[in-house]
């Protein structure tokens, strides 16, 4: 199956900065695809790219197997999406909001139809407000009410959990699964809410300075028998060197200035430990992490990985 | 397309601020009437000191002069002086505004060209400009004439004075408004060409006005080294041309001919100076939007 997005080498300077440095990866139909990265790394570049907000400086964006520049409306006509906050007309209602936007989709929308997305969005009720009169969270849900408006194949969400309380982001959690699980399109979400990702995303990339850290299945990624530990030990070069020669090889991730990187079953642990034992290596300090956020920032939060495995 | 500019036609006028400027020109005509109603006769020895050395002025002059379409012309050069910033009130709030309110990247996230979006950002501000001109032409000239009645136009000049026929003005008010309106849509779409560069409206509006108060004064300027390097290339030297409808031939007996125009050539090369400064303006929005990246 050919998939719905396929990025190959995008780059994007800005004057001497690199936004976005030769990224590739491709989303597959129907699935919940996480976008990663502290802020800065390139997520919001790459998502205006892939809406044609920003031109590439150079690299090749294909969505549904056509290339974005030469069938760009073609594409949009079938892509809906919300960039950051969810700004919309504050001097008009919800339901002129989306009638606006319905129509520069390119499709007549009924109003039972107009009125039903902001049901499904909770805000039915709302719909001759004013959106000035909005909360952030409704805001939010008017946002995705505007990209889903045209019924696009294709939803990218740049951090659509945004400035929402507890009860905010369950809701957007709630509405992504079911348009994933139910309506069976493809979504494309960045955000910073690590563990909301872990909650609704199926694949996932992780870049940092622009460049793609790692890409895969979340589940394949992170296991949550899995788990990334870092290794101080009295030297840790040497302590690299000897294990790039044992049989422990095969967890190591990469070296950072300050520890290594082992990524391996929880079950394995006991048995490293012995090993790192038995090889005379001084243990500082061996600190498991768990959480898809652990993950993210044991890829991203230093810079000077040296070496890690895709 | 056109569905398109209804879009933006809609939410032009659902905007409040729309209708400070239609506000403001009802407020400016009205005090005009009201005070010419109960003092007119003040007003017109004011202007009437300034060329009664030229000839002689009788009471039946000047009872006849002060009428509808006498005070529209007063009008007119008041407020056609006024209007531009109130014409760039929109022109400039066209894609600064949508970059202001965040949502001008969603817009351009939906099938729709940006040239295509740039043409109906600048027609809808045309058509508001134009409806800002009907209105401002009901309420001066059908408002002046409902209130002070017709009669022989007589239009004051340093050359001299210019006098038309009751029956042979309105034609030239439609000539001159719809002259007035290429004139404002230059404006408009230097205040649109700006509009690009910005994230917020102020900006634009103001930098509008001060070019086009810049360039007006520079057109004034009396230093004839100006005149032909110039003031000929300046737009606001050609957006006061409509007057040019008001200034009529004369037979060898000094008689106004009526149904004519001393110099059609002059204004129609000023209309296409003003219509060539539009594609230029607009022309080169859309060639920078075209190329822009949306950061905002």
């Amino acid at each position: 199956m050919n998939p719905v997005i396929q990025v190959t080498h995008l780059t994007k300077d800005f004057k001497d900065v690199k936004a976005v440095n030769d990224l590739s990866f491709s989303v597959e139909a129907g699935q919940v695809y996480g976008f990663l990265g502290q802020n800065g790394a390139g997520k919001s570049t790459t998502i205006r790219m892939l809406l044609t907000l920003i031109k590439q400086t150079s690299g090749n964006i294909e969505i549904f197997g056509l290339n974005l520049q030469k069938h760009r409306n073609e594409i949009l006509r079938q892509v809906g999406a919300i960039i950051e906050r969810p700004d919309l007309y504050k001097y008009l209602t919800a339901l002129e909001n989306l009638r606006i936007f319905a129509a520069m989709s390119g499709v007549k929308v009924s109003e039972k139809k107009l009125m039903d997305q902001l049901a499904m969005v909770g805000l039915a009720e709302r719909a001759h407000s004013k959106v000035k009169t909005y909360s952030q969270g409704m805001k939010q849900r008017l946002g995705i009410a505007t990209a889903l408006v045209h019924d696009p194949k294709l939803i990218i969400l740049d951090e659509p959990t945004n400035g929402l309380d507890p009860q905010g982001i369950a809701d957007i959690r709630n509405l992504i699964l079911h348009l994933s699980k139910e309506m069976n399109k493809t979504l494309l979400i960045s955000s910073h809410l690590l563990s909301e990702m872990e909650l609704i995303a199926d694949s996932m990339i992780i870049i940092d300075k622009g460049k793609k850290v790692v890409e895969g299945k979340v589940n394949e990624l992170f296991d949550p028998a899995e788990t990334v530990v870092e290794l101080k030990t009295t030297d840790d070069s040497a302590t690299y060197e000897k294990l790039q020669q044992s049989n422990l090889k095969k967890f190591v991730q990469g070296k950072r200035n300050d520890c290594l990187l082992l990524k391996l079953h929880r079950d394995e642990i006991p048995a490293v430990m012995k090993e790192l034992v038995q090889m005379d290596i001084g243990v500082l300090s061996f600190y498991s992490k768990h959480s898809l956020e652990d993950y993210f920032l044991s890829l991203t939060a230093h810079p000077h990985v040296e070496t890690l495995k895709n | 397309m056109w569905k398109l500019l209804k879009i933006e036609l809609f939410k032009i006028f659902k905007r409040p601020r729309t209708y400070i400027a239609f506000g403001a020109v009802a407020a400016i005509v009205f005090l005009f009437q009201i005070g010419l109603k109960f003092d007119g006769k003040s007003y017109l020895d004011l202007i009437l000191n300034n060329v009664s050395d030229s000839f002689e002025v009788s009471d039946d002059f000047k009872s006849r002069l002060l009428n509808g379409y006498f005070i529209c012309f007063a009008i007119l050069n008041i407020l056609l002086i006024q209007m531009p910033l109130l014409v760039a009130l929109i022109a400039g709030d066209a894609i600064a505004g949508e970059a202001n309110m965040g949502t001008l990247r969603l817009s351009l996230t939906k099938p729709i060209s940006r040239t295509e979006y740039m043409l109906v950002k600048f027609m809808a501000s045309v058509i508001y400009t134009l409806i800002l001109l009907l209105w401002l032409a009901v309420l001066a000239l059908f408002g002046s004439m409902l209130i002070f009645g017709t009669n022989t136009l007589v239009v004051f000049r340093s050359e001299g004075i210019e006098m038309m026929n009751s029956f042979d003005v309105l034609w030239r008010y439609v000539a001159a408004f719809g002259y007035a309106a290429v004139a404002l849509t230059t404006v408009s779409a230097l205040a649109f060409l700006l509009s690009v560069f910005a994230e917020n409206s102020i900006g634009p509006i103001i930098a509008t006005m001060s070019i086009v108060i810049v360039l007006t004064i520079l057109s004034e300027f009396n230093i004839p080294i100006y005149d032909k390097t110039v003031k000929p290339y300046l737009f606001t030297t050609h957006m006061v041309a409509w007057k040019g409808f008001f200034y009529v031939q004369a037979d060898a007996d000094n008689k106004t001919i009526d149904g004519t125009i001393q110099n059609l050539p002059a204004i129609l090369r000023s209309m296409g100076i003003l219509i060539a400064y539009i594609i230029g303006f607009v022309g080169t929005a859309i060639w920078i939007f075209k190329r822009k990246d949306i950061l905002t």
